[in-house]
């Protein structure tokens, strides 16, 4: 999945989507996997990545996944395929 | 004129919600500006698009504090972090539904070093929309006949009783005028669920509005005082422009309105004179109006007077002002970044 | 190897932009961990999820500084027990052992209360039913019938005739306080008269001894005056049967009706900050009773039969997290493990609702739903709640009354009961249902059985 290129994100987590106006807060995993998202890293390599680094199952995260994609899907932040 | 003091004063004001049903917090700081030119104002925001928050000029720096509906304990925690770092010496709430939660903690807020001008919990509750009635005629005054409902179906009675046109008012806030039962079930419905119930049903007193501020010592005596008759209504119900009037029956009625309650602190009168000139009450507010700052401009510094009563200074009562005195309210698009709405939205705070 | 960080599944949350909300939403991310120093994981491992806990230290602390916020400004005062409010025999035994009499409304909590080894003489028989065998029974033990209609009044004179004996009864008074409705569906009104009337025959027949007067003008009342003016009737209707009829009278009952500090569905305000203190109650009632004219040697006994106030605070009722789900417009929702049927004042309360393990700052607005499948199953439209995992537990907080009577088998089981001593000790009083327990009653015919 790819965020919009024109997708503001910030170091506090903010995120601001100029296609819409809306400005989004995020938790501090969802904010590092946003700058995973902005730097090109491919899905699997996020997933590798965050395995690595938090106590979580890759089950648990697998769900938590669907999860995330949907809540940008809701919030208009990905790029259509 | 100002007091004199080495450090600044640091006054904190709520209300910044300077939309179309303007909060009193942007006149309040006006005026407080005008007294204290070195004043350093803390916003106080329940929102994070109040205007205020966003106008470096009249706001120093603004926190997010958390909604009367999150409780007293809630706000009292919020007002302490915010102390630590800010030190005010007074604040002065200007939101209806906030004052029950600040006088609660008003003796906690003193511990803290900030001073409070509050009417007591029992002169709130008995000058409040339900009770109006009953207020009117334990002090004589000439009030619309209320009913305070908690259910449609007492809508019906209340009818009956009072007949349409009906006036259907929120607890807190919001009025409408209703001219059948229809309009009136719909008023009751959408009220109810923005402020919760009972539903207050007035009789419709058609005449000319006028608004008189006031400020009371808490002793009976009245500081201030200065009628305001509305030159054109919104279709809110609010002044839009309004001038300064002279009428002994108005001052009057202010002074036996303060002299009854003992009333300490700010409050307006809403007051409906009928063609044959009696004077009712409308509706008693417990705070400053959102016009306030026309007080300051005829003569009269309310906020300015209330701020000197917190720290314990005499103020005499002010007689005199200026008759003719107009406001006439303007709407302006303030320009902010993105970043600085972000900012506060997250952080809950804005300004150096 | 370095510690790997705490994770929570990420969310975003949009900034809001739209019209003010007055209400806010309430902020519950603080967690509570224990009851009373019991640890909430360890009660759940024990005894199951969801789990009714009561803390006994709480129920007693309410009891004495009610009756203290009573006797220090009135001589003599009795509080009745509310049985319908919670009548497990541990709860009601705990009052009893405070010096609580019983109040019930029917002939099952009549019998619980003979049970629970209350006196007879101390039981205050209520209601709008009471059968033929449930008069007869309370006649028997010399309880207090507070009758509240003709029929049950007639019903009870001819009872007196066919036993010989001379039950002591109170009459139920309805009012219009200032508060509206009015309960007049309860007993004999005071304005019209109907009262009076009821309180004349009594006296008239010879065959009954009217010893008190009762009114309950309502229930989570917010208004102390409104006591205030039912003190004032009922000193009244008191002071009339004295010097009128000759008969004076023992007690006045005032009923029940005081709030807790729970929120209302529809209140701006939170409880905690606008409901009247049991201080601010006593005050009015005793005032205008010590003011109403009786000498000081004639005043009657107070009689309070508070339910609520007395043990909302004291229950909790925890719960465990089933599965995150988002909804079609986005919102997020959370499923529990107890539903509308087990938590009943949902209906009537927006309960304060806390995880009961640490979690992060970052809330999110969550709309919280119980098991049933059933769409009427919500329990907070609109609670700020940090991210949870399946198997993390919630604490429902003030659900003491009501619940643990109302609480119906619907779907699921009614769930156990856990007391908490004031030696942090937890004892089981109440064991959840089981399928076996739930169709002990069922009779399945010989036909039907065997069915493939």
């Amino acid at each position: 999945m790819k965020l919009k290129t024109n997708i503001a994100t910030s170091d506090n987590g903010f995120i601001f989507n100029p296609a819409t106006g809306d400005s989004y807060t995020s938790n501090p995993i969802a904010a590092a996997i946003l700058t995973m998202m902005k730097a090109g890293k491919t899905d699997a390599d996020i997933k590798l990545q965050l395995l690595d680094i938090y106590e979580v199952e890759s089950k648990a995260l697998e769900r938590d996944w669907e999860d995330w994609i949907l809540q940008l899907k809701d919030a208009n932040l990905l790029e259509a395929r | 004129m100002a007091s004199v003091t080495d450090t600044p004063l640091v006054i904190g004001v709520t209300g910044l919600n300077a939309i179309e049903n303007p909060g009193p917090g942007l006149s309040v700081i006006r005026s407080l500006r005008e007294g204290f030119p070195n004043v350093r104002i803390i916003g106080l925001a329940y929102e994070s698009l109040e205007p205020g928050i966003y106008l470096h000029n009249l706001v120093d720096k603004t926190y997010l504090i958390p909604y009367p509906s999150a409780g007293s304990d809630a706000l009292l925690q919020r007002l302490q972090h915010i102390q630590a770092i800010e030190g005010m010496d007074i604040i002065i709430p200007n939101f209806d539904a906030e004052l029950q939660n600040f006088i609660k903690i008003s003796p906690e807020l003193q511990k803290a070093g900030i001073r409070t001008v509050l009417p007591t919990h029992k002169q709130l509750e008995a000058c409040s929309k339900p009770n109006l009635a009953a207020f009117g005629k334990q002090y004589g005054f000439s009030v619309p006949k209320t009913v305070s409902i908690s259910t449609v179906d007492e809508l019906q009675v209340a009818a009956d009783e009072l007949n349409y046109p009906l006036v259907v008012k929120g607890k807190f806030y919001e009025a409408e005028v209703t001219y059948t039962a229809y309009q009136a079930q719909n008023a009751f419905y959408r009220l109810s669920a923005k402020w919760g119930t009972p539903i207050i049903v007035q009789q419709f007193v058609k005449g000319t509005e006028i608004n008189v501020a006031g400020l009371g010592d808490g002793k009976g005596n009245t500081l201030s005082i200065i009628p305001m008759r509305k030159l054109y209504i919104t279709d809110k119900g609010k002044a839009w422009a309004g001038i300064t009037i002279a009428d002994d029956k108005l001052l009057d009625i202010a002074q036996q309105f303060t002299a009854a309650t003992k009333w300490h602190g700010g409050f307006e009168l809403e007051l409906m004179q009928d063609k044959a000139g009696e004077l009712f009450i409308m509706e008693i507010n417990p705070r400053f109006p959102a016009w306030i700052y026309l007080t300051a401009a005829a003569g009269q510094n309310q906020p300015v007077a209330l701020a000197k009563m917190a720290l314990g200074e005499q103020v005499e009562p002010l007689t005199d002002y200026q008759v003719g005195k107009m406001f006439i309210r303007y709407a302006l698009d303030h320009i902010a970044d993105v970043s600085e709405f972000q900012h506060f939205s997250a952080f809950g705070e804005l300004g150096p | 190897m370095t510690q790997k960080l705490k994770y929570e599944r990420p969310f975003i949350k949009k900034m809001n932009t739209g019209l003010m909300n007055k209400f806010g939403t309430q902020n519950e991310a603080t967690a509570v961990i224990d009851i009373d120093g019991v640890a909430i994981k360890g009660l759940v491992t024990e005894y199951s999820s969801p789990l009714f806990v009561l803390s006994e230290k709480q129920i007693r602390r309410n009891y004495r500084a009610a009756l203290r916020a009573f006797n220090t400004r009135y001589p003599k005062v009795q509080f009745a027990w509310s049985y319908k409010t919670n009548y497990l025999n541990a709860v009601c035994n705990i009052f009893h052992q405070e010096g609580s009499w019983a109040e019930v409304v029917s002939g099952f909590e009549y019998r619980k209360a003979l049970n629970n080894g209350v006196a007879g003489e101390h039981i205050i028989f209520n209601g709008p039913q009471k059968t033929t065998e449930d008069l007869l029974l309370a006649i028997q033990n010399n309880s207090l019938i507070h009758i509240d209609h003709f029929d049950e009044l007639y019903a009870l004179i001819s009872l007196c005739e066919e036993t010989g004996k001379k039950p002591r009864v109170a009459v139920r008074v309805n009012m219009d306080t200032g508060v509206y409705p009015i309960w007049d569906r309860f007993g004999f009104n005071y304005e019209n008269g109907e009262a009076w009337s009821a309180i004349s025959k009594i006296v008239a027949s010879g065959k009954m001894l009217l010893v008190g007067l009762h009114c309950h003008i309502g229930t989570f009342m917010l208004s102390t005056a409104a006591y205030g003016v039912a003190a004032a009737k009922m000193s009244e209707l008191a002071i009339r049967c004295k010097t009128t009829l000759k008969n004076p009278i023992e007690y006045l009952d005032l009923g029940g009706g005081f709030p807790s500090t729970n929120t209302l569905k529809g209140a701006y305000l939170p409880g905690v900050d606008t409901v009247p203190s049991v201080d601010d109650f006593a005050e009015v009632i005793t005032t205008t009773l010590l003011e109403a004219g009786f000498k000081h040697e004639e005043l009657p006994l107070l009689i309070l039969e508070n339910g609520r106030v007395l043990i909302d605070d004291a229950g909790y009722l925890l719960g465990s997290v089933i599965a995150n789900k988002r909804l079609s417009d986005g919102r997020r929702s959370v499923i529990v493990d107890f539903g509308v049927n087990t938590l009943f004042t949902s209906l009537w309360y927006d309960h304060k609702i806390s995880p009961a393990q640490e979690a992060s700052q970052h809330t999110d607005n969550v709309v919280l739903y119980g098991p049933l499948c059933m769409n009427i199953d919500m329990l907070r439209e609109s609670v700020n709640l940090p991210a949870l995992e399946p198997g993390d537990h919630l604490v429902v907080h003030k659900v003491g009354a009501y619940n643990i009577t109302q609480w119906m088998q619907f779907i699921t089981m009614r769930p156990a009961v856990v007391l908490i001593d004031e030696q942090r000790q937890p004892h089981l009083i109440r064991k959840a249902e089981t399928l076996e327990y739930l169709e002990m009653p069922e009779v399945l015919p010989e036909y039907l059985k065997g069915v493939k």
